[in-house]
């Protein structure tokens, strides 16, 4: 028998950090929230804008399921504090098309059943936008390897490459 | 042209818009006011207890609402039996926060509440909490000799049926033998959305649960039994789940636990667990199998051993059916097929994606393998040779079985009569490429079901069943029934899920739901079809006058006379004039148990790998996959081939990379997070073909549906390890085959 004290030490337990005014341009949108800094962009998506179509899988970067594009770059946005972010253009998959009116790449993965559950699918498609915005993506392998950061646990990979090649291949 | 004959077709989504645009929302997405959030606090011992926890420290910090513990969470049911949900195997189920003792390894310990997540977070982070350790095992290697023959096991066990034959005469004997022992590694489920519940409190003991489950009534009897509150003052919401693969299956100490905060803190609350702690409530037991065969000098089985040893906790017995399967895929007369458990320091494990089949499949059909190889006989001819034309264990026929159709449509596919045998006698270039086959079996199932549709004048369907939609398509392919059954385009039709307000319908799993809920939504729309059938005759000058509900046919929004198509009315009309403003019909489904009782129901698939190793480095790519299968009716080919495409997914991530390692020193799963648990990514996977040969059925329900979420799995893993072995002349039975095994 042994004992054992987790964390190790105790001692001055430091306040948690004040909350200020936060701008963030989300999907051609100003908005401004009260945030703490150690909010992530992630969680200020989702807890304080309501913006709930960004997943969180794992909130260390290793899913993908919360890639948004800051500035048509895609990002995990789980690993990025919203406080960085006052001066960016945010798009989210509530702003590349909705329900009625579906961006190409959406429709693509309708099409291609792409997705089962669809927890990883707003995810991939902002990944798969930014692959696209990349201009890198060209043959099969290529898409594979670039949407590699995005788990799909339902394993519709190969819809996915299928649905990004339609559209890809369009331009 | 286009019809309203839906069932069958490869029919888009119809929550795919909602999924791709982030519309569809999930359990922790649901926006309420006053929201306390709150973070689990996991034991880093796997056995002991709690002797001390500082809770005032944190208590201290602003915003931080309480610290939940053993030391002040009321108390809660006393019986067992309150606490065990639908599928709660034998023994006393995990309380969390009930008792200072240690069961496992990140066991809940502590909750924090805090008026934020990440203030949450931050305060369970620096919780101190004090242990005494004691001793623990959680290595199934030292409790060989403990094994003992589990009890009644849980619903849907079935113990291996007793000897046939003489087993090990006829093994002693055989032309050719084998025997070996097979592992694989512990897996966990990893559906990718986050456990997760969010409450709504309504008041003194009422709650809204929105929760991630695979069963919103077993959620709400399981929080009305242990809670003791009114049966009518819980309701369990979920219309998306992100996926579950049988984590859900159980209400897990995440719903009960946001449960216990809101009725304590009386206000709504959210509490998600982390990726890590996704490992922390149940897992794919790790199995060690032995299997013996032999074969008679024509290459048919002589005998057939398979025996299993696998872990369950010390608090619950968990039983699968990892043996009975060997029993029945394959004619031999002479069967021997043992299960033991054996208790380790460790949550108990839960149901995983084909529990059972999926472990017994791999060491059965590497075990064909390799006495394909000793007897000399191509490994697919081998299993003709032996084709089960009668369920053997259950001594009764199959009620279809199209296995035949499935070896010979998925080969031609294949190419399968190109493959040489010896191993290695394959390459292109540096590549060793390897051909291999594997194969199963899985239940057909149908559970009692209700359901409920109500049509409005206009013309519009809702149809109600609280059933899940965790991927599998129950959305899609329920609207496609529906639509079908009364002629109307898919849009006239809504189909609602997720909410203990519906009708009942059983726990998503087990391949059952298209079988169960779908005979039921169909029972329900044919009722509703003869009540307007019948307001269709009440009009003056009907052309439907006198025909009876089998003489006509509901079709492209028309009810017509099967015999003479002219003889129509639009169903619209009727309803429009016939002054009701909603018609409604409600029912529910048994399966048919005489007719059923008589036939062995199950499922079958043979697949086919093709694996190109790279001599010098190890690295296996899986580059073509055929998969065929024999599984009734299918509903949705697009929804279909998508669980199938998944399930080998699944195959192949348990053939080369899925594991959950035990640091025994520990006791504790170290790969908790999915940087170390590898599953497959895009670049893992390449060219799979799905084949669903034809297989009419219409013993194992109405529909003739086998269900597929399944039966897909069974084979995938062996079959790659068996190509690995074609490849390389490495037979690896200790899984996932990792690049060390092969170098």
């Amino acid at each position: 028998m042994s004992e054992q004290t987790t964390p190790a030490s105790g001692g001055a337990v430091a306040a948690p950090p004040p909350v200020g005014t936060v701008r963030l341009t989300i999907n051609g949108t100003a908005h401004e929230v009260q945030l703490a800094p150690w909010t992530t962009l992630l969680d200020a998506l989702r807890e304080y804008l309501h913006l709930t179509g960004t997943k969180k899988g794992c909130d260390h970067g290793q899913c993908g399921a919360c890639t948004v594009l800051v500035n048509g770059t895609r990002i995990n946005s789980c690993l990025t504090l919203a406080v960085m972010h006052e001066d960016d253009d945010i798009t989210t998959i509530e702003g590349l098309g909705s329900e009625d009116n579906l961006s190409a790449l959406q429709q693509a993965f309708v099409d291609h059943d792409a997705f089962q559950c669809g927890y990883c699918t707003p995810g991939q498609i902002c990944s798969a936008q930014g692959l696209i915005n990349e201009g890198k993506a060209h043959s099969e392998h290529d898409i594979r390897e670039m949407m590699s950061g995005n788990l799909c646990r339902c394993g519709a990979y190969v819809g996915i490459l299928a649905a990004v090649q339609e559209v890809v291949n369009k331009k | 042209m286009s019809t309203t004959n839906y069932i069958g077709q490869a029919t888009s989504r119809v929550d795919g818009p909602a999924k791709v645009s982030g519309a569809a929302t999930y359990s922790a997405e649901v926006h309420l006011p006053n929201l306390a959030y709150g973070y689990v606090v996991s034991s880093p011992i796997a056995r002991g207890k709690i002797t001390k926890i500082h809770a005032d420290e944190v208590l201290a910090l602003p915003g931080v609402i309480q610290v939940f513990s053993h030391e002040n969470v009321p108390s809660v049911a006393w019986l067992d039996k309150k606490h065990q949900d639908q599928v709660a195997p034998g023994g006393s189920p995990f309380r969390a926060l009930q008792s200072p003792e240690i069961q496992f390894s990140q066991q809940p310990v502590a909750m924090v509440m805090a008026e934020s997540f990440e203030l949450a977070r931050y305060a369970a982070s620096l919780l101190r909490i004090e242990y005494e350790q004691e001793a623990h095992e959680t290595n199934l290697e030292t409790q060989r000799a403990k094994g003992y023959e589990p009890g009644k096991g849980k619903t849907g066990y079935q113990p291996p049926p007793p000897p046939r034959g003489n087993p090990d005469k006829a093994w002693e004997q055989a032309a050719h033998r084998m025997e070996a022992e097979y592992v694989h590694g512990t897996q966990h489920h990893n559906p990718m959305e986050l456990f997760s519940t969010t409450v709504d409190w309504h008041g003194e003991g009422k709650i809204t649960a929105y929760d991630k489950t695979q069963g919103v009534f077993n959620v709400k009897n399981y929080l009305v039994g242990v809670f003791g509150l009114n049966k009518d003052d819980v309701r369990v919401v979920n219309h998306f789940v992100g996926g579950g693969f049988g984590s859900g299956l159980r209400p897990q100490y995440s719903v009960y636990l946001a449960v216990l905060a809101a009725l304590e803190l009386r206000r709504p609350v959210r509490l998600t667990l982390t990726r890590a702690q996704m490992f922390s409530f149940g897992h794919r037991p790790q199995p060690l199998q032995y299997v013996k065969l032999g074969t008679n000098p024509d290459g048919s089985l002589a005998a057939l051993q398979h025996h299993v040893l696998h872990e369950t906790s010390h608090f619950e017995e968990y039983t699968e059916n990892i043996v009975t399967w060997s029993g029945m895929l394959y004619q031999c007369d002479n069967v021997k097929l043992g299960y033991q458990v054996a208790p380790l320091d460790v949550f108990t494990p839960l149901d995983m994606r084909a529990p059972g089949a999926a472990s017994g499949s791999i060491a059965l059909e590497i075990a064909m393998d390799e006495m394909a190889y000793e007897a000399g006989i191509d490994p697919l001819e081998l299993r003709l040779r032996s084709y089960a034309e009668r369920d053997q264990n259950q001594d009764k026929p199959f009620s279809s079985k199209k296995l035949r159709d499935c070896y010979h449509q998925g080969a031609a596919k294949f190419g399968w009569e190109k493959r040489t045998m010896a191993p290695g006698s394959m390459r292109e270039g540096n590549m060793l490429v390897g051909w291999g086959v594997g194969g199963g079996v899985w239940d057909a199932t149908q559970k009692k079901s209700a359901a409920k549709a109500s049509i409005t004048a206009d013309g519009k369907l809702t149809v109600l069943s609280g059933s899940g939609e965790n991927g599998a398509g129950t959305y899609t392919i329920m609207t496609q029934i529906a639509a079908e059954t009364l002629g109307l385009p898919l849009e006239a039709v809504t189909y609602q899920l997720g909410d203990t307000d519906q009708p009942e319908a059983p726990l998503q799993g087990g391949s059952w739901t298209a079988a169960s809920v779908g005979t039921a939504v169909q029972s329900v729309c044919q009722d509703l079809a003869g009540k307007i059938l019948k307001l269709a005759q009440k009009q003056a000058d009907s052309p439907l006058q006198d025909a009876k509900f089998e003489d006509v046919e509901f079709l492209n929004g028309q009810i017509r006379l099967r015999a003479d198509h002219s003889q129509s009315v639009v169903i619209r009309d009727v309803l429009q004039s016939s002054g009701e403003a909603k018609i409604e019909a409600d029912g529910s489904t048994t399966p048919n148990m005489p007719k059923q009782s008589q036939y062995s129901l199950h499922s079958h698939n043979v697949v086919f790998v093709e694996v190109k190793v790279d001599e010098d480095l190890g690295t296996v790519h899986v580059t073509r996959v055929v998969n065929a299968i024999a599984a009734g009716r299918i509903l949705n080919q697009k929804t279909a081939r998508s669980q199938v495409l998944g399930s080998v997914v699944w195959g192949i991530g348990m053939a080369l990379m899925e594991e959950t390692v035990i640091d025994h020193k520990f006791g504790r799963y170290m790969n908790h997070n999915f940087a170390e648990y590898h599953v497959p990514v895009n670049a893992d996977i390449r060219d799979i073909d799905v084949i669903f040969v034809d297989e009419e059925d219409d013993i194992v329900n109405p529909l003739g549906v086998k269900g597929i979420g399944e039966v897909g799995m069974l084979g995938v893993t062996a079959a790659v390890a068996n190509a690995i072995y074609h490849a390389t002349g490495k037979r690896v039975r200790d899984l996932p085959i990792t690049i060390d095994k092969l170098l």
